[in-house]
C-alpha cells in the first residue's frame, strides 16, 4: 500500500482529555481545544473489529501509523486503506516502525503509533518498545494476534507478545472481545501520554478484528489504579526554595523529564532567578539553551569537566526529572558527597531509587518549577540572593581550563568532532539532530549547540544502535518543515538503513551523516583503553582505503537517495551545504573520519567522578580548589 | 533482612498476578509466600505477599508495584496490628498403635482430622506460621507422608477496612 504525497498533518494534537475521565492541562506550545465531555457528540456505529481499531485511532487523534501488514493484522489494513485521517507509512522492518514512532513522539510530544502483525512482526517491535520504556517516550504499539481460539496452541506466527513485553511496557493489553477495542485504545493513549510517558502495547486477536461489533466514542477512561500525581506538595516546594536560596554551591541537575513535561520555559525562569549553574543530561540536551551563560554542559561519563565537577563539589543538587543514572553518577558511593539533594520527578519510584534524597518532590515538572519560582522569589525578597560569586569563580575556572576540545588526527582522516560541529553550526538550532549510539552520539551531544527542547533525539537509556535513521524519519514526518539530521555511525547505520527506502518512497527527505570510522568506534575506544589495543571484532571495513563494504554512496544511490562523500577537511563545509540544499530527496553523506579519535572527557565505568580524565592520562587536580 | 507482609489490592483481571509476581522477579526481590483470592467486591482481588527484604528496597518495591496500572492499593500489615494465618494440610502415618498419640497432638494444636484411612490421617490446621511449624515438629516423629501449605493471608485488626477507599475509586470510575 503506497500512499501518495500527503499534506502536512495538522499541528493540533488531540489530548487524552477529550477521551479520558481525567483531563490534562494542555501544553501551551500546542494548545488543545478541550471539549467538555457533555458537548462531545456521541458516535455509535455498527462495524467490524478492524474498522473499530481504525475509527478508534482516528478519534483518539492519531495522524500517522508506521507499520507493516501481515497475516494476523491483515483485517485492520483493509479499512486503514480507506481512512482519510490516518496516514500509514509502510516501513521495511518493524524495528523501523517502532523507532519511527518514538522519533515522531520525541520530536512532537505527541503519541507515536506503530503497527505490526503477530509473532515475528511483534517481536521485532521489542527493541523499540524497550527503548521507549527506558526513555519515557509516549508510544502505542498495535499488534495482531492469532485468533482467540488458537491462542496458546503454538499456532503459526503466534508469540505471547503481551508476556514478552510485560517488563518493558508501561502497560499492555490483550484484546479478544471486539467490544473492548475503543475503550482499550482510549486507555492506551491516555496511559502512554500521561504521568511519566511510556510505551503501551495493544495486542488484538484476529478473530476480534473479523467479528462485528459496536464502535462508540468518546470512551471514558476508568483506571482505578492509575492516578499520576502532578501537583507538587507545597511544603516540599518551600523547603526546596529555602535550600536554593541559602546554599553556596547549588547545581540544577536537569534530566529528560523537563523535556517530556514541556517545562523548558519554566526552567529558564528558575535558572535566571536562582543564578545557579545548570547541567543538562544526555536526555535533556536543549532543555536550556547551550548559549545560556549558566549552562555548564552535559554531566556524566562523557560530560564536561565543569559539569561533572560542579555536581561533585556541590552542596545542593536540585534534580529535575533526572534519575541519577549510573552514567551520570559514576561510582554511586562517591557521587556528590557533600550535597543535599532535592529530587523532583513525576515518578515516585525514581525518588530515592539510587541516591538518598533530602527533599522529595513528586509532581509534573512544569508545575513543580512553576511553583518553585514564586517561592524562591519570596525567599530572595526576605533574605536576599545568595552569594554565589566564589562558586562561579570556581566554575568559570574549570570551564576555561577544561573546555571541550579535540586533537586533529594524525592519520590524515577527518576529525569526527569537526564534522559534527560543522553540521550543527551550518544547520542551526532550528534543525533536529537524531543520533545513533556510540562515539558519534557523544560527540553530537557535546559539539552541537542545542537551543531548544526536542531538537536532540537519541537512545539514552537502552543505548539502541540503529535508532538514528528510523527515528529521524519519524521526526521528519512529525515536523516536515524542519531540517532533520541523522548523525549516525557506520555500525549503527548498517543496522537500520533499510528505512532509506521508506524515506525515498514516501518523500521524507532526511539527511544522514555517516560518521564513518570503519569500525565500532566506542567499543574500539574501550579496547584501546582497557584491552591493550587488541581490536577484537571491531573492524567493519566500510572505508579507510582497503575495502568499502558496503559503499555508502552506492547504497544511498541504490535506495533512491543522494549519496555524497567527504574525505578532506577542505570539503566538509561544502559537502554539508550541498546536503542542506537538497530538499526533495533523502541525502546520505559518508564522512571518512579517523578511527583513532576518542571521546573525551571520560569517567571510566564504575569509577568515581573525581577521577574524570580530561584527556588520556590527564586528570584535573582538585586539591587547590577545595 | 526482615520479613514484611504486603496486602495488594488489584483489579480482578486476567494476567494481574503475572504482572505482580513478574515485578518481584525483575527487580530481584524474593517472595517468601504469596496468596491470591477474591474480596468482598467482585472487581477487586487481594494478593498477600510476604517478602524478605530490607526497609529501603521495600519502599522501592512498593513504589514499583504502585506503578502497575492494575494495582489499586498496597498496605503493609505489621505483625502486631494484624491477624496472619496460613492453612496446612498434612498426611501423617497413624496406624492403630499410634493413632491416639497423633490425635492428642491434633487436639493440642486445635487442628482437625479431615481424612482417615487405616494407616494415615490428614490433619488440617490454620494458624500463624510459628504455630504451624510447631505442629509439624510435634507430628514429625510419627512420620510425615505429605505436606501442602498455603501462603499467608492477613487482615488488619480493628474495624477499618483497607478496601473502603479503594472501593470508592472503583465505583467512581466505573
Amino acid at each position: 500500500m503506497v500512499q501518495g504525497p500527503h499534506p502536512a498533518p495538522p499541528r493540533t494534537p488531540v489530548s487524552p482529555a477529550v477521551v479520558g475521565a481525567t483531563p490534562r492541562p494542555a501544553p501551551p506550545s500546542a494548545p488543545t481545544p478541550v471539549v467538555p465531555a457533555d458537548r462531545v457528540e456521541r458516535v455509535t456505529e455498527q462495524v467490524t473489529g478492524a474498522q473499530s481499531i481504525v475509527r478508534s485511532l482516528e478519534e483518539v487523534g492519531a495522524e500517522v501509523v508506521f507499520g507493516i501488514p501481515g497475516g494476523a493484522i491483515l483485517p485492520t489494513y483493509d479499512p486503514l486503506m480507506d481512512s482519510t485521517r490516518l496516514r500509514h507509512i509502510l516501513v521495511r522492518h518493524e524495528q523501523g516502525a517502532g523507532h519511527a514512532a518514538t522519533g515522531y513522539a520525541a520530536a512532537t510530544g505527541r503519541v507515536g503509533v506503530c503497527m505490526a502483525t503477530s509473532g515475528p512482526g511483534a517481536t521485532n517491535l521489542v527493541t523499540p518498545i524497550a527503548d521507549a520504556n527506558m526513555d519515557s517516550v509516549p508510544m502505542v504499539a498495535i499488534t495482531g494476534q492469532v485468533g482467540a481460539a488458537m491462542i496458546g496452541t503454538d499456532a503459526f506466527q503466534e508469540a505471547d507478545i503481551v508476556g514478552i513485553t510485560l517488563p518493558i511496557t508501561k502497560h499492555n493489553y490483550l484484546v479478544t472481545d471486539p467490544a473492548d477495542i475503543p475503550r482499550v485504545i482510549a486507555e492506551a493513549f491516555h496511559v502512554a501520554a500521561s504521568g511519566r510517558p511510556g510505551p503501551v502495547l495493544v495486542d488484538i486477536a484476529k478473530s476480534a478484528m473479523q467479528a462485528s461489533t459496536t464502535f462508540s466514542w468518546p470512551q471514558e477512561v476508568a483506571l482505578p489504579g492509575y492516578h499520576p500525581v502532578t501537583k507538587p506538595h507545597a511544603k516540599q516546594i518551600r523547603e526546596a526554595a529555602r535550600l536554593l536560596a541559602t546554599s553556596r554551591r547549588p547545581v540544577l541537575y536537569v534530566g529528560g523529564g523537563v523535556i517530556r513535561a514541556r517545562a523548558a520555559e519554566q526552567l529558564r525562569r528558575l535558572t535566571d532567578l536562582s543564578g545557579a549553574p545548570v547541567v543538562t543530561t544526555l536526555m535533556a540536551r536543549g532543555a536550556l539553551p547551550d548559549t545560556h551563560p549558566q549552562h555548564l554542559g552535559m554531566p556524566g561519563m562523557h560530560g564536561t569537566v565543569a559539569a561533572v565537577a560542579a555536581l561533585q563539589k556541590s552542596d545542593l543538587i536540585v534534580a529535575l526529572g533526572a534519575r541519577f543514572d549510573d552514567r551520570v553518577t559514576g561510582l554511586l558511593s562517591s557521587f556528590a558527597p557533600h550535597a543535599t539533594v532535592v529530587h523532583a520527578d513525576i515518578d515516585p519510584a525514581e525518588i530515592g531509587k539510587n541516591k538518598a534524597v533530602d527533599v522529595p518532590i513528586v509532581g509534573d515538572l512544569r508545575e513543580v518549577i512553576s511553583d518553585l519560582v514564586p517561592e524562591l522569589e519570596r525567599e530572595h525578597a526576605q533574605h536576599g540572593k545568595p552569594d554565589l560569586e566564589a562558586w562561579w569563580r570556581q566554575l568559570d575556572a574549570w570551564r576555561e581550563t577544561f573546555g571541550l576540545g579535540y586533537d586533529e588526527p594524525s592519520d590524515g582522516h577527518l576529525a569526527p568532532q569537526h564534522v559534527i560541529q560543522r553540521i550543527g553550526e551550518l544547520s542551526g538550532p532550528e534543525a533536529t539532530y537524531v543520533a545513533g549510539v556510540g562515539q558519534h552520539q557523544m560527540w553530537a551531544a557535546q559539539f552541537i549547540k542545542y537551543e531548544r527542547p526536542n531538537s536532540w533525539l537519541n537512545s539514552g537509556g537502552l543505548g539502541t544502535m540503529g535508532y538514528a535513521v528510523p527515528a529521524a524519519m519519524g521526526a521528519k514526518v512529525g515536523e516536515p518543515d524542519r531540517t532533520v539530521w541523522a548523525i549516525d555511525g557506520d555500525g549503527c547505520f548498517q543496522m537500520t538503513n533499510q528505512e532509506l527506502a521508506t524515506c525515498a518512497i514516501n518523500d521524507i527527505p532526511i539527511k544522514v551523516a555517516v560518521v564513518n570510522n570503519s569500525s565500532l568506534g566506542m567499543v574500539r575506544q574501550w579496547q584501546t583503553l582497557f584491552y591493550e589495543s587488541r581490536y577484537s571484532n571491531t573492524d567493519l571495513h566500510t572505508g579507510h582505503g582497503t575495502r568499502r563494504i558496503p559503499d555508502f554512496v552506492k547504497l544511498a544511490d541504490a535506495y533512491g537517495c543522494v549519496g555524497l562523500r567527504c574525505e578532506t577537511k577542505a570539503d566538509v563545509d561544502a559537502t554539508i551545504k550541498r546536503a542542506l540544499e537538497i530538499d526533495d530527496q533523502p541525502v546520505v553523506v559518508d564522512f571518512t573520519v579517523s578511527r583513532d579519535a576518542m571521546v573525551w572527557p571520560m569517567v571510566a565505568a564504575g569509577v568515581s567522578n573525581d577521577d574524570i580524565q580530561y584527556a588520556r592520562g590527564i586528570s584535573p587536580s582538585w586539591d587547590r580548589e577545595d | 533482612m526482615s520479613r514484611h507482609t504486603l496486602s495488594v489490592l488489584v483489579e480482578n483481571k486476567p494476567g494481574v498476578l503475572t504482572r505482580v509476581a513478574g515485578l518481584f522477579a525483575r527487580r530481584a526481590f524474593n517472595i517468601h509466600s504469596l496468596a491470591v483470592g477474591p474480596t468482598e467486591h467482585d472487581e477487586i482481588s487481594r494478593i498477600t505477599v510476604v517478602v524478605d527484604v530490607d526497609e529501603l528496597p521495600l519502599e522501592q518495591v512498593t513504589k514499583q508495584l504502585n506503578k502497575l496500572i492494575n494495582v489499586i492499593k498496597i498496605v503493609e500489615l505489621e505483625d502486631a496490628a494484624s491477624v496472619q494465618r496460613e492453612l496446612l494440610l498434612v498426611k501423617v502415618k497413624a496406624d492403630v498403635t499410634q493413632r491416639t498419640s497423633v490425635l492428642e497432638v491434633v487436639q493440642l494444636f486445635r487442628a482437625h482430622v479431615v481424612d482417615v484411612v487405616p494407616d494415615t490421617v490428614v490433619v488440617e490446621a490454620t494458624g500463624s506460621p510459628g504455630k504451624l511449624d510447631a505442629l509439624l515438629t510435634a507430628l514429625e516423629p510419627f512420620g510425615i507422608r505429605e505436606i501442602v501449605q498455603s501462603g499467608t493471608v492477613a487482615i488488619g485488626r480493628g474495624s477499618r477496612s483497607i478496601t473502603d477507599r479503594a472501593l470508592e475509586r472503583v465505583t467512581r470510575s466505573a
